[in-house]
């Protein structure tokens, strides 16, 4: 559990047609790339993750292939609480057994299928829950605090308005002196007619533009080494 | 509890000197403070209902079931951990499935219970395994008629008429003895396990929750959700019911 | 040594299933002989089956192997049911499902021996849906099918009166038209019997008739050598 309080935030929201997911990343030093938190499973579903990376990419191998299966099986999208169910299943295992560790990765599943859009949180503990919006990873209280304020006009809003909620929701999680910019945060959409697909970079700057309050500095801000300090004395890398 | 400290509660492969396996009783006490659950077995079928306590008010109403099915007349109620229910629930559609590739009907009451108080009782054996920290309360109907049972985390299963599980047994316990199960049917008795359901629920400690009931009858031989008007007005009847105690006080 | 023989024949088999689209849904027919090589062994097997509340599939074929299907189906439903998401599986899922079953087993060289007409509700989207799987794997979709020997006999009689016509053909027409080539069937069709059931699929959902005779008129055959005449 606390491997996914030390990963930086993921923050998710959901309307009545779309969900929109978003990750603050975080760079080891100036001279590396950000790590990546959003996932792309299949045209329907994305995921945002929070806690150890190497885990995640365990389980999104395993939801790939699960959205293949019934894809082949059925043609039809997996649905989202199936696979959602299923990763829940596989964790829970972790932790009834001797000489096995629960995984140290929390994640927020974005989906849009036939009943619907969807938004869950799984666990390491096995358990997992369909929310309207949710937070998770470090300082992610204070994001959530913010949903909480706001979440009762999430249903009927546009897109953008959900974005732009969930960067202030996000920005909320942020250190002192930390700012967001378009480098250190991710936004991935999906919906009813709208395949799931990321904002990244650039395409940020317009949302960002739209925060207002000190958030329109350019893309050039000064925060490349955002959460290094943070990490300290983590086992394993987290993101 | 005694036990903390001594080292014999460290396992569930280790007794204590007076015979105890403490881990099987701190799996129990993950049962006792759940929301209430509870069963009832009565003329036409069984009707179980839970008392879900709500973490968040950003979650969506209605996920997060403590009642699940395992086969078309199979009903599975629980109280304790969710994710080990789950686990529970999977086991018994995995016997369900499997009885039906045998024999090409549905498993009998009393051999689901079997297996699954089987199951539960063997994670009570090894050093490797922690037991399951969830009661059971199992609802069919067979050729018999209606059943029910409770497994507990020890693996021990008993048949029941009525039974309650989690924080508020005792009182409910106390409520569903007064009801004379045997003569009522599952459409009256849903009024009841709404309105014990409100009584034993505590407004101070827990603050939100909701009510989910389901029934199986035997005339359908179908595990399902109460349909909604039914516990609408059920849950209305429970509410209107309180709220007469609470003038007479 | 021998080498490793799987399934190479059928055994009890049935014979010709029908399926139309119509003005309100679907209608599958087929009859309800069991045939254990020429042998008329069985004459009350019902071939025509529901698959949940918006599915009906009509089998020819191996009837044991189709046995064993109804019981995959009958799996596959109940896990659907279990998980309470607001998800079912329709028409189009099943047949998909039904495609891989039967190539996957012709790929193990140990196929199921069915032709199968699958009918009903397309998708959560609503739409019609009817579909052909065979004992290969091959699919395909079609406004009329028939299976068996109904592919020579039937098939251009229900052309003709189908297509082109789904919207507006009504239940009585679509009723009638399948009753007729039952009855060229059995005329023709020496594995048949004339013993029937109707399935439908449409808007107040799934029916399958009681099996019932056909009517059938054999005054000429007072007129054939072999039969009647004498010479």
């Amino acid at each position: 559990m606390e491997a996914v309080k030390q990963g930086s935030a993921s923050v998710g929201l959901r309307s009545k047609t779309h969900v929109v997911i978003l990750g603050l990343k975080r760079s080891p030093g100036e001279l590396a790339s950000y790590q990546k938190k959003l996932m792309r499973i299949d045209d329907h579903m994305g995921i945002a993750i929070a806690g150890l990376m190497s885990d995640a990419r365990v389980l999104s191998t395993y939801m790939r292939s699960e959205a293949m299966k019934s894809k082949l099986m059925f043609d039809r999208p997996l649905p989202i609480y199936r696979i959602v169910a299923a990763i829940g299943d596989k964790a829970q295992v972790n932790t009834q057994r001797y000489g096995r560790r629960p995984y140290g990765v929390g994640l927020l599943v974005a989906g849009y299928d036939d009943a619907g859009p969807h938004l869950f949180e799984c666990a390491p503990s096995g358990n997992f829950f369909d929310y309207y919006a949710v937070a998770i990873g470090a300082r992610s209280q204070s994001a959530k605090t913010y949903l909480e304020k706001h979440f009762e006009s999430f249903a009927d809003a546009s897109v953008e308005e959900l974005i732009t909620h969930g960067l202030r929701a996000l920005r909320d999680t942020l250190q002192q002196d930390k700012e967001l910019d378009i480098n250190n945060c991710s936004i991935g959409i999906v919906g009813k007619g709208v395949k799931y697909h990321t904002i990244d970079g650039e395409g940020i700057q317009k949302y960002l533009d739209l925060l207002g309050d000190g958030n329109a500095a350019p893309a050039a801000a000064t925060t490349a080494t955002a959460g290094a300090e943070d990490t300290g004395a983590v086992p394993m890398d987290t993101d | 509890m005694t036990s903390i400290g001594t080292g014999y509660d460290l396992s569930a492969s280790t007794y204590s000197p007076d015979g105890r396996i403490f881990q099987v009783e701190y799996a129990s006490k993950a049962v006792e403070n759940s929301g209430t659950c509870l069963g009832f077995r009565c003329k036409d079928g069984v009707v179980l209902a839970v008392e879900k306590l709500v973490q968040s008010k950003l979650l969506v109403p209605g996920s997060n079931k403590r009642i699940a099915t395992a086969d078309r007349h199979i009903g599975i109620a629980t109280a304790g951990l969710l994710a080990d229910t789950r686990h529970l629930v999977n086991r018994a559609r995995e016997e369900a499935q499997s009885y039906r590739d045998l024999y090409r009907a549905p498993i009998p009451a009393k051999m689901i219970a079997d297996r699954l108080g089987q199951y539960v009782q063997a994670y009570t054996l090894y050093s490797s395994v922690r037991p399951f920290g969830v009661s059971t309360i199992l609802a069919t109907v067979d050729k018999t008629g209606p059943q029910m049972y409770m497994i507990e985390p020890s693996g021990i299963y008993y048949g029941f008429y009525g039974c309650a599980i989690g924080k508020g047994r005792q009182v409910a316990k106390t409520e569903i003895e007064k009801l004379k199960l045997a003569e009522m049917t599952c459409r009256e008795v849903v009024k009841d396990a709404a309105r014990i359901i409100h009584l034993v629920h505590d407004d101070v400690k827990d603050k939100d929750f909701e009510l989910e009931m389901s029934w199986i009858l035997d005339s359908t031989m179908t595990h399902e959700f109460v349909p909604k008007d039914v516990a609408d007005e059920a849950e209305q009847l429970a509410k209107a019911s309180l709220n007469d105690d609470m003038d007479e006080d | 040594m021998e080498p490793a023989t799987r399934t190479q024949n059928p055994v009890v088999t049935g014979t010709s299933v029908l399926g139309i689209k119509y003005k309100d849904g679907i209608m599958l027919a087929a009859d309800t002989l069991a045939s254990y090589g020429s042998l008329a062994r069985f004459r009350d097997v019902e071939r025509l089956i529901k698959v949940g509340n918006t599915t009906i599939i009509g089998a020819s074929g191996d009837i044991s192997d189709f046995q064993y299907i109804t019981h995959l189906l009958e799996k596959i439903l109940i896990k659907e049911s279990n998980t309470e998401d607001g998800h079912q599986l329709y028409a189009r899922h099943i047949h998909e499902y039904l495609g891989r079953l039967m190539y996957g087993r012709r790929s193990k060289h140990n196929p199921l021996w069915n032709s199968m007409v699958v009918g009903g509700i397309r998708d959560g989207e609503g739409g019609t849906f009817l579909g052909f799987v065979d004992l290969q794997g091959t699919t395909y979709e079609a406004p009329t099918i028939a299976t068996g020997y109904g592919a020579y006999i039937a098939q251009p009689i229900l052309r003709k009166a189908v297509e082109g016509r789904e919207d507006t053909l009504t239940e009585e027409e679509a009723e009638k038209v399948l009753e007729d080539c039952m009855r060229v069937l059995f005329y023709r069709d020496a594995r048949s019997i004339n013993k029937i059931q109707i399935a439908k699929v449409n808007a107040s959902g799934i029916s399958i008739s009681d099996p019932r005779f056909l009517d059938t008129e054999w005054a000429f055959a007072e007129g054939i050598r072999g039969y009647g005449a004498t010479d």
